[in-house]
């Protein structure tokens, strides 16, 4: 007969004895080989530890197990946690450094428990198996949380630069050049065809040359960005000549059925400059001087 | 009741939209520059949209049929101005204002527009309209 | 995922197409959404809000800044009590038109935002929800 589930004692036990958890708790914390008392106040460990204890206590205790806690009686918990996450990830301190906030609980709360269930062996195995499995996944939520805090930064990061290297050249003036170089993906290609679409504006060029010669492949996005950005120059007042299209490309452009027809197209970077200097109506002469 | 100023540049007609403008402004400025164009038979007209944060699909039907009305006129239009927010959402729209000519600012757009009579008068092989 | 903000505006004249344009500017500008995005957002708002004035006999739109797990956005629902829209699926092919240009202004907007859904019966009314994400 499967025993009936008895609600855990844990909570009334940290909550009975918590000025002494929390004591033995933060000299764990401090006496740790991981503390960072260059990036953290003892104050501000004590504080943090005191509200976790806290937390846990109130949604512990809401709960007849304590292995769920994705529950809505463990919100309020997560969410401490995973601020405390990215404030610490944000000062400097790596995952294992922050999960061990967590971790370190461990061997105070087993030393309280032993004193607490010392009569009853059986009782202390399964609350020491509850407590360990739920630190575990604290612990565990807190490494996801500063994974989470990773990539928004690196995500940010990558727009920085994106938005930073917007290589449009002068060629001359009236004539923009946008060499494209490497593999374009579609969040790459609408950040720079924006930014040249702005750089038209800043300078009044009247003519846009998108050069692919260094892009070994295109797709259909990439291709309808391109597309697009030759529409929305063209409805400035600008025009835009296509040049560098390597064979393969052309090959894929016509698989794809992306309609050029609308659109100067020319092979090399040089070809698309002599068409820009006649629309621009200039000329280049050799001088006679010699010397 | 407000208008949109319509001022006159010699033969041509300028025209600077600064207001967001609601459809009946909208309608009424179309009325007006008709109406403006046959009674000075101006030669062009040059739309500034560079202050128009949003054209939508009824400020850009209006932008064609201007275009459309002034050449019944034999005048010419240029639209002149238009952001990059703009022109990629009009793309995205779907909209290509058919039948206007653009230009990146009012400078280039009277050129536009003076290249374009003189060259439709060489056409013409005289210089009467 | 929370609503921050939301507001709801009615739309009975087109001064009001023209309130709801700079009110969904507002909401976009606070939800941090680039320059380009802002102005998608802004310009299918105003083609949905004519269409209710037009083509709905009037109605209202809310406003609703999302900011979920991951992501800010901005959610605008048009409703209107008119006629309804018969065949959806045609009001939304590029080009359909009614005589009144309802076509390209609902595949427009749907093209400019991230995410659309219209729900219309006949002679009860249409709702057309789109959203921005940043």
């Amino acid at each position: 007969m499967k025993p009936k589930e008895e609600k855990s004692r844990i909570p009334d036990m940290i909550a009975r004895r918590e000025s002494d958890l929390l004591a033995d708790w933060t000299r764990e914390q401090l006496a740790a080989t991981t503390l960072r008392s260059d990036l953290m106040r003892e104050s501000e460990l004590r504080e943090q530890s005191r509200q976790f204890l806290n937390l846990m206590i109130r949604a512990a205790s809401q709960q007849l197990s304590l292995n769920d806690i994705n529950a809505p009686a463990w919100e309020e918990t997560r969410e401490f946690l995973s601020s405390i996450s990215r404030s610490r990830a944000h000062q400097g301190f790596t995952p294992s450094e922050i999960a061990t906030f967590v971790l370190s609980l461990k061997q105070p709360l087993f030393t309280m428990m032993r004193q607490e269930l010392e009569g009853d062996p059986r009782k202390l195995a399964d609350e020491m198996w509850v407590a360990t499995t739920l630190l575990d996944k604290l612990g565990l939520f807190t490494t996801e949380e500063y994974q989470k805090g990773r990539e928004e930064v690196i995500r940010r990061q990558q727009q920085e630069l994106l938005e930073l290297s917007t290589p449009v050249v002068v060629l001359w003036e009236g004539v923009l050049a946008l060499p494209l170089i490497g593999t374009l993906d579609s969040a790459r290609t609408q950040v720079v065809m924006e930014s040249l679409l702005q750089k038209i504006v800043e300078t009044g060029a009247g003519i846009a040359i998108i050069d692919i010669t260094g892009v070994p492949t295109v797709d259909t996005l990439v291709a309808q960005h391109l597309l697009k950005t030759v529409s929305a120059a063209r409805l400035m007042g600008a025009d835009c000549i296509i040049s560098g299209i390597r064979p393969q490309i052309a090959q894929t452009i016509v698989h794809l059925g992306v309609n050029l027809t609308d659109v100067i197209t020319k092979s090399s970077l040089a070809d698309a400059f002599a068409v820009a200097l006649r629309r621009a109506k200039l000329v280049i002469t050799r001088s006679e001087n010699h010397g | 009741m407000e208008r949109i100023p319509i001022l006159k540049m010699g033969d041509y007609l300028l025209v600077t939209i600064q207001v967001d403008m609601h459809d009946r402004l909208a309608l009424t400025l179309q009325d007006d520059l008709t109406e403006r164009i046959a009674r000075t038979q101006a030669r062009g007209v040059l739309i500034d949209i560079s202050s128009l944060e949003i054209v939508d699909s009824f400020i850009g039907r209006m932008l064609g049929n201007i275009a459309a009305m002034s050449r019944v006129l034999d005048a010419e239009t240029v639209v002149v101005g238009m952001r990059p927010a703009v022109a990629i959402t009009l793309v995205e729209l779907g909209l290509s204002l058919p039948g206007v000519r653009t230009a990146l600012n009012v400078e280039k757009g009277m050129s536009l527009l003076q290249g374009a009579r003189a060259e439709q008068e060489n056409v013409n092989g005289r210089g009467e309209r | 995922m929370a609503v921050v903000k939301d507001e709801t505006m009615s739309i009975k004249s087109s001064e009001d197409v023209v309130r709801v344009r700079q009110v969904a500017r507002e909401y976009a500008t606070a939800q941090g959404l680039s320059l380009v995005d802002q102005t998608k957002i802004v310009t299918a708002a105003s083609e949905l809000a004519r269409n209710t004035l037009d083509h709905g006999g009037g109605g209202t739109v809310r406003l609703e800044a999302i900011n979920s797990e991951a992501r800010r956005g901005l959610r605008l629902t048009f409703e209107d009590h008119g006629p309804g829209i018969p065949d959806i699926e045609l009001a939304l092919k590029d080009g359909y038109t009614t005589g009144g240009g309802l076509g390209l202004g609902l595949s427009g907007a749907k093209r400019l935002s991230n995410e659309f859904e219209i729900f219309s019966r006949v002679g009860q009314g249409t709702r057309v929800m789109i959203t921005r994400w940043k």
